[in-house]
Formats: C-alpha cells, sequence, structure tokens
C-alpha cells in the first residue's frame, strides 16, 4: 500500500469515503510514522496512540453506518495549548505540571464531534511566548527542513506553534490545530512549507485554550494545503456562549473559495512592509507573489499603512500587560506545581520563578511594568490608542482594495541559537503578522518557494475583518501559480 | 525612563517571582533595551484617539441570572497540588 501519511486532509477524507482504507490504517500509519520521527523531530509531548485508534474504529463504524462527520477518521495532532479532556495540558510550561483538564476546549470538541482522530498533543514555545520553539519545558522542535549542501545544523520550525508545523511538515498528521497572539501560526507555517490561517478575532472560541494575550489570541490550523486549512478552520470556528468575545456569525462554506478565480479583485501592497535590509530572496518572492496575481487578473494597488512600524512594539506591551493579568492565576494553589516557602507569599513567588521560563518571566515583568501605578497612562493606554490607528490604516486601505498581500516572515528558518542572547531580534520574527492581530483580522501564510539555501518561503494574505474567504481566494490563486510541491528531504 | 535594579526588585515582588540579586542587574538590562525600544511609540500623534477596546464592533453579550453548572467537586480537585476532604490544603495565609 502506498504511505498514506503523505496524503492532504482532502485525499484522506475522499479515500475513507470510497472506502479505498479505513481509519484504523489510516491512523496506524500516523502511530508509526510518529514512534518512529518524534525521538528526532520531538513535535509530539504527549502521544495517544490507544486513544487514536479506539477514535479510528468508532469512525470506521460510524462511516459504516452512513453516520461520518465531516472530519470522520482524519488523524489531527493538537496544539499543547488546547485543552483536552483526561489528556495532559501544560503549554509546555513546568508551572502546569502534570495538569490534565476535566474539560474540553471548544475548538478541540469541535473537530471531535465532526469525527476527527487526536494523535496527541503538540509541542510550543512555553505559553505560546517565543518564535522559535526554544522556551518550551519538552525541548527544541526539529525543523523537518535542513539548509542545503550539507549544513545539516538544526533548524527551528519557528515558534509558537512549532510543534504543529513540523508535524504537518513531517507527516506526523493530517493537519493540526495552532494559535496565533503575534504570528504564531503563520511565522511557523512560512518556516516549514505549510499553510497557516488566523481568522477574524471571534470567529475561533477561546474556551479552553490556554490564555496569553486575550484580546490577540486566536485559534487556528496549520495543514499541508489551502484547501486543507479551508476544511480545518470550518470546522474549528463556531459561535460560543462560553467565549464573550466569540461573535454570533455563521461560518461560511469556505472550501469552495479556494478555487474561486480571482479575475477583478484589487490587491493592496503595503509600501511599509518593503523593509531596509530585507533578504533578496523575500523582495523576489514577494514581487513573484505580484505577478502571479497579476497574470491572474488581479488589479495590483500601492497603498501605504503608515503607523506599521508601531504595531511590534505596540505588541509588546499590550501583550505581555495582558498575560502578566491572565498569568495570574498560577499561584500553586489550586493546581499546578507548587514550591513550599516560608510564607504564603514566599510559597508564590518561589512557585512561579521555578515554574517559569526566562522568557515568560521578562515578558510577565514587563507587563507588570507597564501597567503599575504611574505607568499605565504613558504605556498600556497609549499602545491602545496606536491600536486603533493601526486599525484605522487598514479601514481606510480596505475602502480601496479587497486583500492585501505581503511576506510572512523576515527571513527563513534559522539555526538554534542564532537569535537566542537578543530577545528584541526574536521579537522581530512577527514584524509581518503582527498587524492582523492587532487590528483583529484574517490572514494567511502560504508556502510560495524556496531560498538560495532550499528553504522554504511563504507569502501572506491578509483580509477584511470576517472576509477569510479573500484569504482563501487569493492563497488557493498564489499556491495554485506557485506550484510549490517541494517536501524535506527525509532525514529523520 | 531608565529601569533600576531596585525597580526591577519592585516588579518582580509585583509579579510574585522570586529573583535572587545577582540576577537583577541582568535583567534591568533587559528590561531598559526592550522598553527604550518601546519609547518609539511616544513618536505617534494619538491626541484625540480613543483606546481600542475591542476589535469588532459588538455589543457584549448578556445570559440569564441563572445557575448552569455545579456538584463538581472532585473534578474541580482533581488537579490539586495538595487536597483533602473535598477542600484545597493552602499553606497558612493568616498569622
Amino acid at each position: 500500500m502506498t504511505d498514506l501519511t503523505k496524503l492532504t486532509l482532502a485525499g484522506a477524507l475522499d479515500g475513507l469515503e470510497k472506502k479505498e482504507f479505513s481509519s484504523r490504517e489510516l491512523t496506524q500509519g500516523f502511530v508509526d510514522a510518529i514512534a518512529a520521527a518524534n525521538p528526532v523531530i520531538n513535535a509530539y509531548v504527549v502521544e495517544t496512540p490507544e486513544k487514536a485508534l479506539d477514535m479510528a474504529d468508532a469512525s470506521d463504524a460510524r462511516r459504516a453506518n452512513g453516520e461520518a462527520g465531516k472530519l470522520d477518521g482524519a488523524p489531527l495532532g493538537i496544539k499543547d495549548l488546547y485543552c483536552t479532556k483526561g489528556v495532559r495540558t501544560t503549554a509546555c510550561s513546568n508551572i502546569l505540571d502534570e495538569f490534565t483538564p476535566t474539560y474540553e476546549s471548544t475548538v478541540t470538541q469541535n473537530l471531535w464531534d465532526q469525527g476527527a482522530v487526536m494523535l496527541g498533543k503538540l509541542n510550543m514555545d512555553e505559553f505560546a511566548m517565543g518564535s522559535s520553539n526554544e522556551t518550551s519545558r519538552f525541548g527544541e522542535v526539529a525543523n523537518p527542513w535542513r539548509r542545503a549542501g550539507g549544513d545539516n545544523a538544526k533548524l527551528t520550525p519557528g515558534g509558537s506553534s512549532g510543534g504543529s508545523a513540523a508535524a504537518v511538515a513531517a507527516d506526523l498528521c493530517l493537519g493540526a490545530t495552532a494559535s496565533d497572539t503575534g504570528g504564531s501560526i503563520r511565522q511557523p507555517a512560512a518556516f516549514t512549507g505549510t499553510v497557516g490561517i488566523k481568522p477574524t478575532y471571534g470567529r475561533a472560541s477561546r474556551y479552553g485554550m490556554v490564555a496569553f494575550a486575550s484580546s490577540l489570541d486566536q485559534a487556528g490550523p496549520i495543514a499541508k494545503t489551502v484547501e486543507d486549512s479551508a476544511i480545518l478552520l470550518e470546522t474549528m470556528c463556531s459561535h460560543d456562549p462560553k467565549d464573550t468575545t466569540s461573535l454570533p456569525v455563521e461560518t461560511p462554506d469556505w472550501r469552495a473559495d479556494v478555487t474561486k478565480p480571482i479575475k477583478g479583485m484589487r490587491i493592496g501592497i503595503p509600501k511599509e512592509y518593503r523593509m531596509d535590509g530585507m533578504p533578496d530572496a523575500i523582495e523576489g518572492l514577494w514581487q513573484q507573489g505580484i505577478d502571479w496575481l497579476k497574470d491572474q487578473g488581479a488589479e495590483i494597488v500601492d497603498v501605504s499603512l503608515p503607523h506599521t512600524k508601531y504595531a511590534l512594539p505596540a505588541y509588546y506591551i499590550v501583550a505581555p500587560a495582558e498575560a502578566s493579568s491572565n498569568l495570574a492565576r498560577y499561584d500553586g494553589m489550586r493546581y499546578g506545581a507548587r514550591v513550599a516557602g516560608d510564607n504564603l507569599n514566599a510559597t508564590y513567588e518561589e512557585s512561579r520563578a521555578a515554574g517559569f521560563g526566562a522568557e515568560v518571566q521578562r515578558r510577565l515583568m514587563i507587563g507588570t511594568y507597564v501597567l503599575s501605578s504611574g505607568y499605565y497612562d504613558a504605556y498600556y493606554l497609549r499602545a491602545q490608542k496606536v491600536r486603533t490607528r493601526i486599525l484605522q490604516d487598514f479601514r481606510d486601505v480596505f475602502e480601496k482594495v479587497d486583500a492585501l498581500l505581503t511576506p510572512a516572515t523576515p527571513c527563513a528558518a534559522f539555526a538554534y541559537g542564532e537569535n537566542a542572547d537578543d530577545p528584541l531580534a526574536m521579537y522581530l520574527n512577527d514584524i509581518f503578522t503582527v498587524t492582523a492581530n492587532l487590528a483583529g483580522l484574517p490572514a494567511i501564510a502560504v508556502p510560495a518557494g524556496l531560498d538560495g539555501q532550499g528553504l522554504p518561503l511563504g507569502l501572506q494574505v491578509i483580509g477584511k475583518a470576517l472576509d477569510e474567504a479573500a484569504c482563501f481566494r487569493v492563497g488557493g490563486a498564489l499556491e495554485r501559480a506557485a506550484g510549490f510541491v517541494a517536501k524535506p528531504e527525509k532525514w529523520w | 525612563m531608565s529601569v533600576t535594579k531596585e525597580d526591577v526588585r519592585k516588579v518582580a515582588r509585583l509579579s510574585r517571582i522570586a529573583v535572587e540579586d545577582g540576577r537583577l542587574e541582568t535583567l534591568a538590562g533587559e528590561l531598559n533595551g526592550i522598553l527604550g525600544w518601546i519609547d518609539q511609540l511616544n513618536e505617534v500623534d494619538v491626541e484625540g484617539v480613543e483606546p481600542m477596546t475591542s476589535v469588532v464592533e459588538t455589543v457584549m453579550p448578556m445570559r440569564a441570572d441563572v445557575v448552569t453548572d455545579g456538584d463538581k467537586v472532585d473534578e474541580i480537585l482533581a488537579n490539586a497540588p495538595k487536597r483533602d476532604d473535598g477542600f484545597f490544603v493552602v499553606p497558612k495565609a493568616v498569622e
């Protein structure tokens, strides 16, 4: 039999429907692949092979009865940030110790309700704070891609959803859940030649997701193709009364948008995304993307988003401030790790010093500082006003265009350690992605080419609020034009 | 504004994170680097601009004021570091 793990999600669902193979056979293929690859790739931090095979058998029974759901029998990986009932969930932080939820997140419940199979929990930066997956308590994830020419340096798959991206790129699941606060879906997708989409803020419920920055966090998938990402996102999104920021809107049929022609669409090219010192490969790919869209009949419009350069500094006020508030819950009292001190305060302080890693501690202190008495107006309030300016920039250009095309990242995947000593250099990874979080807009990253070292690069399409359809339409057009079929050479 | 070792000590205490004296200097340097970079926001004219509170204009939903959940003592205590007879056990909080 052909290797079923190489299938796309759409292809696998088609094969299951035609009874070419069972979910058990498909799932067993992934269980075996994970067992062989994970000691090197380290994408999974919890493997649930027995649960997966049980779910696969139940799926096969449903399909035999003609009761199959939209994702029935499809094996998926789940980022360790989603609470999964009875399966350890720690957001890859020591402070959550062996935390095992007694409830299920809405997003994962939506997947199981449509018959999906869970393979395990995926590695990530601790509390989703990082762009390289090196802040995880469970160690680094290896990017399945390596530089051409025998350089065997271990590359990052990006972050924070590094495990999700690596698992999809290495065929260790058909697709994965991820989450995006400043670029944590799109940057790892770009680093691994996969597709990642962050929907409009409020499309997907945050109930049962470990909170980082509540006004920015949003669920989304990482998948092998644009079509696969549409299939997953359709099921992940829903209106949920358990999340007050969940929007009471219908989820459209996005899969149909992927193949719609883009003729006549107006695509904006924001000049502020042309950064000094941008590598030629990124610049060239962006121009190539413009040409591809033009060739398919889109109208290219030069636009300006004047407050772009302030997005990242505003983000590094808003996100740590919200994190310092959200992570106050980890006090070692009701769940998680407790380190006994001489008194109650010392117990809090010792528990949090031992439980949080260096980057999380740094961000909590920044967040506490910018919210502290006397600084709130100068930092947090000003950042929220700058955010209004950024949103207004987008509203102005969306009067003239249907979507925006930008690079997804300022560079290709880097080797471990290359940015670790300089927090600011690491933060710059999110320079093209963070604006969509601050403005709550949908944005997709699509693999579009390889750089001079043979590493994948991605383009990003940003849409209007609630217009994921435009992201899928333009993303599909880029995917068809790029014909990106490169896969990492198997070395693991 | 420059963050001093004393500021770091204060912020660490407010964050409830124990920080050894030996790390204060390093942390002050890191925080100054990040905050110095953030200071470019002062260039933006925000006169008369409302702070953003929500990215999509929407009305906060209300639910009926009724009990919808409960009787889950075992589930609530399931992950407690210490528990006894249906209660969380925590360090003494009042001297």
